[in-house]
C-alpha cells in the first residue's frame, strides 16, 4: 500500500514547524513517530499535502528534574520513557504503562507526544496524564501555553491543540504512589479499558481511557473513595450515553469492565 | 529527495519519492527482499530492520525519513556463508516452518538479546508481541532463540 502523494519537509527548529503549519493548514500534518499516522496514510484515511517531520528538531526528546517535576521532550519515544532511570524512579506509573504500549519495533519509534496528540480513544497515556495532572506544553504562532491534561482530550482523537500548535513537552510531577491497569485488545494490545490510578494520603486521581470515546478522570469514584469500599462501582457514572461499543466490547460488557479495572487499579 | 543510508556496511544514495517506505526501498531499489513485507500497517513485524541499532518496521518509516541512518536488515547478519548465532539456532530447531516471518523474527530477537542476553521465555514472548508467525510456530520460535542466547553467552 502506498500513501496518496505528498510533499515531505523536515523541521529543523519549533519555530519552523509552526510556520509550515500556518502556512498549510488543514492540509498538513505533523509526522512524530508516525506508527499511527503513517498506516492510516497508507489506508487512505488521512490524506496530507505536506508532512513536516519534527523528529530533528533538537531539545525535544530530553527527559528533565525540574525541582518536584519532571519534564519530557515531545519526541521521547515509548522506549526513552521505559527505559529512563528518572521516570523508573519518580514517575513509575509512565514507564510501566509505556512498556505495555504495542510492541518493541513501535516502542521504539512512537511518542509521547505524537501519541497525545493523536487521542486516540484506546491509547494508553490519556489515562495517565489525566490521573497524574500532568500537564501539556505547546507551542504556537502566537506563542506558548500550557493545557492541563484535564482540559485537553475533546472527543475521538480531538484535542485542544489549535491548528497551528505542537506539543513541545509534557510536564509530570513526580508520583510515588500510582498504577496502571490494562486490559488489553488481545490482537491490536491498545486497550479495551485502561485505569491509571494515583494515590496520595487518603485521596486518588483515578484516569480512564477506551471506556468513553474521550478518556475522562473519574471524579465519582474518586468522591467516593476515602468513604466507600465499593468506590470502583461509580467507573461509569453519568456517562451513560457516551460509552464506546465494537465488536471486542459492547456497552454492557465496556462499562462492567470499567468498573473491575477500576477496581483493581484501587487496590493495587 | 536525495537521501543517504548506509545498510548492512554499505552506503547507498538515491533519490526516492517521499511516499515510499523504507521496507519498498530495500526491496524494490536494492533488491534486498529478505525484509518482507506482510500486513504493510506495522502490525506483523515481517518487515522489521535495525534503525541505528533498534529494532524497527520498514513498512511504518519513509525512506526519506532514514536519511542518515544506519540499517542492518536479515541479509547483513550472516558472516559470509557463516550464519549468524540466532539465525543457526532457528535452523537447529525448527523455528521456521515456511519461513515468511523469519527475517522479522530473527532481527526482533536480536534486538531482545541485544538488550537482555539471558531473557526467560516470559521475556522472548514478550518481546515477540509485534511479531506474527501464521503457521503458529511461536513454541519453536521461543526455543531458537533460548538456544540462541545460550550459544551468544557461551
Amino acid at each position: 500500500m502506498i500513501p496518496a502523494k505528498f510533499e515531505y519537509i523536515k523541521a529543523s527548529s519549533v519555530s519552523e514547524a509552526i510556520g509550515l503549519l500556518e502556512k498549510h493548514g488543514d492540509d498538513a500534518k505533523i509526522l512524530s513517530g508516525g506508527h499511527s499516522l503513517i498506516p492510516a496514510m497508507k489506508l487512505r484515511l488521512s490524506r496530507p499535502e505536506v508532512l513536516i517531520d519534527i523528529n530533528g528538531i533538537s531539545g525535544m526528546n530530553s527527559i528533565t528534574e525540574d525541582g518536584n517535576e519532571i519534564l519530557i521532550g515531545a519526541n521521547c519515544t515509548h522506549a526513552d520513557i521505559v527505559n529512563s532511570d528518572l521516570i523508573n524512579s519518580e514517575l513509575n506509573i509512565l514507564a510501566s504503562t509505556a512498556k505495555h504500549i504495542g510492541d518493541i519495533q513501535v516502542r521504539n519509534r512512537g511518542t509521547i507526544g505524537g501519541s497525545l496528540a493523536h487521542a486516540d480513544p484506546a491509547a494508553d497515556y490519556p489515562a495517565v496524564v489525566l490521573a497524574c495532572d500532568a500537564k501539556i506544553e505547546v507551542e504556537g504562532k502566537s506563542g506558548k501555553r500550557t493545557i492541563p491534561a484535564t482540559e485537553f482530550f475533546l472527543g475521538i482523537f480531538t484535542t485542544a491543540l489549535a491548528e497551528d500548535e505542537i506539543i513541545t513537552a509534557i510536564r509530570f510531577p513526580k508520583v510515588a504512589n500510582g498504577n496502571y491497569q490494562k486490559f488489553f485488545q488481545s490482537a491490536s494490545r491498545f486497550a479495551v479499558v485502561g485505569v491509571a490510578c494515583v494515590k496520595d494520603g487518603n485521596s486518588v486521581k483515578v484516569g480512564v481511557t477506551g471506556v468513553a470515546g474521550t478518556p475522562y478522570r473519574a471524579t465519582a469514584v474518586e468522591d467516593a473513595y476515602s468513604g466507600s469500599s465499593d468506590a470502583a462501582s461509580h467507573a461509569v457514572d453519568g456517562l451513560e450515553d457516551e460509552l464506546m461499543s465494537d465488536h471486542f466490547a459492547d456497552e454492557e460488557y465496556r462499562a462492567h469492565l470499567a468498573k473491575v479495572m477500576v477496581k483493581k487499579a484501587l487496590e493495587a | 529527495m536525495q537521501i543517504s543510508v548506509t545498510i548492512n556496511g554499505k552506503t547507498y544514495a538515491h533519490d526516492v519519492e517521499p511516499r515510499i517506505s523504507l521496507a519498498q526501498y530495500l526491496r524494490e531499489t536494492l533488491n534486498l527482499t529478505g525484509t518482507h513485507i506482510g500486513c504493510d500497517t506495522s502490525g506483523c513485524g515481517s518487515c522489521t530492520v535495525h534503525v541505528d541499532g533498534a529494532s524497527a518496521k520498514a513498512c511504518t518509516l519513509l525512506a526519506v525519513q532514514v536519511d542518515g541512518c544506519e540499517i542492518k536488515t536479515i541479509e547483513g547478519m550472516a558472516n559470509g556463508s557463516e550464519m549468524h548465532p540466532i539465525q543457526e539456532a532457528f535452523k537447529e530447531n525448527h523455528g521456521l516452518q515456511c519461513g515468511f516471518c523469519t527475517p522479522g523474527m530473527v532481527m526482533t530477537a536480536a534486538d531482545i538479546l541485544k538488550n537482555n542476553p539471558n531473557p526467560s521465555e516470559e521475556e522472548i514472548r514478550h518481546g515477540l508481541e509485534g511479531n506474527f508467525c501464521r503457521c503458529t510456530g511461536y513454541h519453536n520460535i521461543v526455543k531458537s532463540i533460548q538456544h540462541a542466547a545460550e550459544k551468544m553467552n557461551a
